[in-house]
């Protein structure tokens, strides 16, 4: 009787060791989750869920706080993906979410004061300008989540949508007739 | 004898070329009109140099090559620079471009040319020379030809000279190798000198022995080794990759150069652009171009570049029941949006088609998996599973089936007995594919931007409060003797920065007053008496300004 409870507990006592080792040595750093939803958000960073950035979001869902359907940066495609990795059902956008065409900010350098309150709203730092001086849009690096035109004190920031060029072009998906089934 | 080898699959289309080879290049007139696209090349498009209203000279600098992989454009004759604007291209998206259009004055002015020895001249001269003469590549690719010829790390043991032109209707490199075969052996001369190949091979198809005799005549008479190498005809025999392989027995494997195989391939037009450009200075300024199909007389044509294409068919006299132009031939040419499109340098060809020539396809049946495009194609992929996979959007597996591989040369397409557009599924999928790429960039550098960009505001944060720490210990600490506390109060900061200024004022000599001319030195007085007087304006009383 003895000599089993003391296997047992030198059994669990090892175990405990092991677990309790294993826990500090092989820590993970975060959760892994939230990277594999980053990767997925396509990192407008326009804060158009409602949490100040794709990374937030994407902790968010992965902590059951928020839904699938908040980016529509991401398009239904993304919704789609999202929900592909999380295994929960397909949800559509809800009413109001308007999808826009790809857009970049553009300063009216005539107009801008130099006022630094778009550089400071900018989540991927792609206003170049000082106090008091013009500022520009790094039109290479903006992702077009438009959240420096609301700061604007002289409106001169507008989003202009980037127009399809030879270069971007795509072959469309064919289109042909199909022989009707007899 | 050269043992001969043979790439997968492969077609016999009917070759329909000896429409347009019965009459010898002619040389189409000035038009009334040009339009150069600055892009013509693969790679950056190139910077315009002119604006509105300038008068060019032939062969004058019209765009600069920008960073990297480009090309430049000239002015393909003497005129006037109407408007640089978007015009529509020869493209199939159809969309504009920007373009500069020249009104010729038909004086045919040329800009002062010379030629190089480019034996003397050192090989990055030489190439920037092709560069500024925009020579690229004429067998479609458009590629610069100044990039090909860097001799690299790897030894270049043979250079093929594509003359193979396999495509239906097309024969401007026949004609070009029937008429013009010495400027091409010496464009093959120099490229073989470019790259220290050990030795050039000119693979032909044998349905020109027009050509082959004119080239195998020239390469004789060549001090380098060269060797006309008749292969048989089956498209797509004129690929790079094909007739390498035809020609050496050397497969080049997904993602490897050529190059890293000792081989390297230019197209025989290229030869020939690259003699004239080294030996004259002439840069890029026409290409023969085959106008057949729906016309009367099929001819091949010397064009400027820059020609419309309604201009150029004339010549040709189209039937009335032509509806399209293609540019390129009918496996692998892409249809015009308009006739009013200009030739560039990768036009080869121009097809008037017609329902009669070409009629529509039936209509498409359910793909039966029967595998006869995997039989015939000459990348050795498996056509059949690419367009489920394309035509279900599952790029990433198309991918892994070697999509990339595929040369879209219509090999499947001439061959599908469903009448499948098979290519047109697999540009799809390598578009899409080639823009959810850009995106994924695009996303992964936002992503770095917006997390530096967290990480530089929290650590602004950190170090304001670690500033706030000091200020606060440091007025907590009991204040020193006033005596021994340096003077820290704004007004010595400011005596202490106007004493360094006027010390300054003191030993700074102004510049550029030495070795000046007579000239200079009176207008000099003369605005120190100007000035004199301005201040005697404005302080009347006092007897001088103190100094």
């Amino acid at each position: 009787m003895l000599t089993a409870l003391l296997v047992m507990s030198g059994i669990a006592l090892v175990l405990g060791a092991v677990l309790g080792f294993s826990a500090i040595k092989f820590r993970v750093e975060g959760n892994p989750l939230v990277d594999k939803i980053d990767a997925i958000l396509p990192q407008i960073q326009c804060g158009q869920c409602g949490y100040p950035g794709c990374r937030p979001y994407a902790e968010a869902i992965a902590a059951g706080e928020a839904d699938i359907n908040r980016c529509p940066p991401g398009g239904e495609e993304g919704i789609r993906k999202l929900a592909d990795l999380l295994g929960v059902e397909f949800k559509p956008f809800g009413g109001g979410t308007v999808q826009k065409p790809k857009a970049v900010a553009f300063i009216d350098e005539n107009l801008c004061i130099g006022c630094t309150l778009c550089t400071q709203a900018c989540p991927v730092d792609a206003i170049a300008g000082a106090a008091k001086q013009m500022h520009t849009i790094i039109a290479p690096v903006c992702t077009g989540c438009e959240l420096c035109v609301a700061p604007c004190p002289v409106n001169c920031i507008s989003m202009v949508v980037i127009e399809e060029k030879i270069t971007t072009w795509k072959w469309k998906y064919p289109v042909y007739p199909l022989a009707p089934v007899k | 004898m050269r043992t001969l080898y043979q790439f997968h699959g492969g077609v016999h289309p009917p070759t329909n070329k000896t429409q347009s080879t019965r009459t010898p290049i002619a040389p189409a007139p000035l038009p009334g009109k040009l339009v150069i696209p600055f892009h013509q090349h693969v790679g950056n498009m190139a910077r315009p140099l002119v604006k509105a209203g300038d008068r060019v000279l032939k062969g004058q600098l019209i765009g600069m090559p920008e960073d990297g992989v480009s090309s430049a454009v000239h002015a393909s004759t003497s005129g006037t620079i109407s408007s640089i604007g978007m015009e529509v291209v020869a493209h199939a998206s159809g969309l504009p471009d920007l373009c500069a259009i020249l009104i010729p004055d038909g004086k045919e002015e040329w800009v002062t040319h010379t030629g190089m020895d480019y034996r003397a001249a050192a090989s990055a001269d030489v190439r920037l020379a092709l560069r500024l003469a925009g020579v690229v590549g004429l067998g479609g690719a458009v590629f610069p030809s100044d990039q090909k010829l860097r001799s690299g790390k790897h030894k270049i043991k043979s250079l093929v000279l594509n003359g193979a032109e396999c495509e239906p209707y097309i024969t401007c490199d026949d004609m070009l190798m029937r008429e013009r075969a010495t400027e091409i052996i010496r464009g093959a001369e120099i490229m073989r000198f470019m790259l220290d190949a050990e030795e050039v091979l000119i693979g032909i198809e044998d349905n020109k022995p027009e050509a082959i005799a004119a080239m195998r005549q020239a390469a004789a008479a060549s001090d380098d080794k060269m060797e006309v190498i008749v292969v048989p005809t089956i498209y797509p025999s004129g690929g790079a990759k094909q007739l390498m392989r035809i020609l050496t027995g050397i497969e080049v494997a997904t993602g490897v150069r050529s190059t890293e195989k000792g081989l390297q391939c230019f197209n025989v037009a290229t030869a020939l652009g690259i003699y004239r450009a080294l030996r004259f200075g002439e840069p890029m300024l026409s290409r023969i171009v085959t106008v057949t199909g729906n016309v009367r007389n099929a001819q091949n044509f010397e064009v400027l570049i820059g020609t419309p294409v309604n201009e150029l068919v004339a010549l040709a006299d189209p039937l009335p029941d032509t509806n399209l132009y293609i540019m390129g031939g009918p496996m692998m040419g892409v249809p015009l949006p308009s006739a009013q499109v200009s030739v560039v340098k990768a036009t080869n060809c121009i097809i008037a088609a017609s329902d009669k020539l070409f009629p529509p396809p039936p209509p498409a049946l359910p793909c039966i998996r029967c595998t006869r495009c995997a039989d015939v194609c000459p990348a050795d992929l498996q056509p059949q599973e690419l367009f489920w996979f394309a035509q279900s959007k599952n790029f990433g597996k198309a991918q892994e089936y070697s999509l990339f591989d595929c040369i879209e040369c219509g090999a499947c397409n001439y061959v599908c007995p469903s009448h499948i557009p098979l290519v047109q599924y697999y540009r799809f999928a390598k578009s899409e594919i080639r823009a959810l790429e850009h995106e994924q960039t695009a996303a992964d550098l936002a992503r770095e931007r917006y997390e530096f960009r967290q990480s530089r505001i929290e650590r602004d944060k950190q170090e304001r409060a670690e500033k706030l720490a000091q200020k606060e210990m440091a007025a907590r600490q009991p204040a020193a003797t006033p005596e021994a506390a340096p003077d820290n109060s704004a007004q010595s900061h400011i005596q202490a920065a106007a004493e360094r200024a006027r010390e300054q004022a003191a030993t700074a000599r102004p510049k550029n007053i030495d070795a000046l001319t007579p000239q200079q030195q009176a207008e000099i007085a003369e605005i120190e008496a100007r000035r004199a007087k301005a201040r005697e304006m404005a302080h009347p009383d006092a007897g001088r300004p103190k100094e």
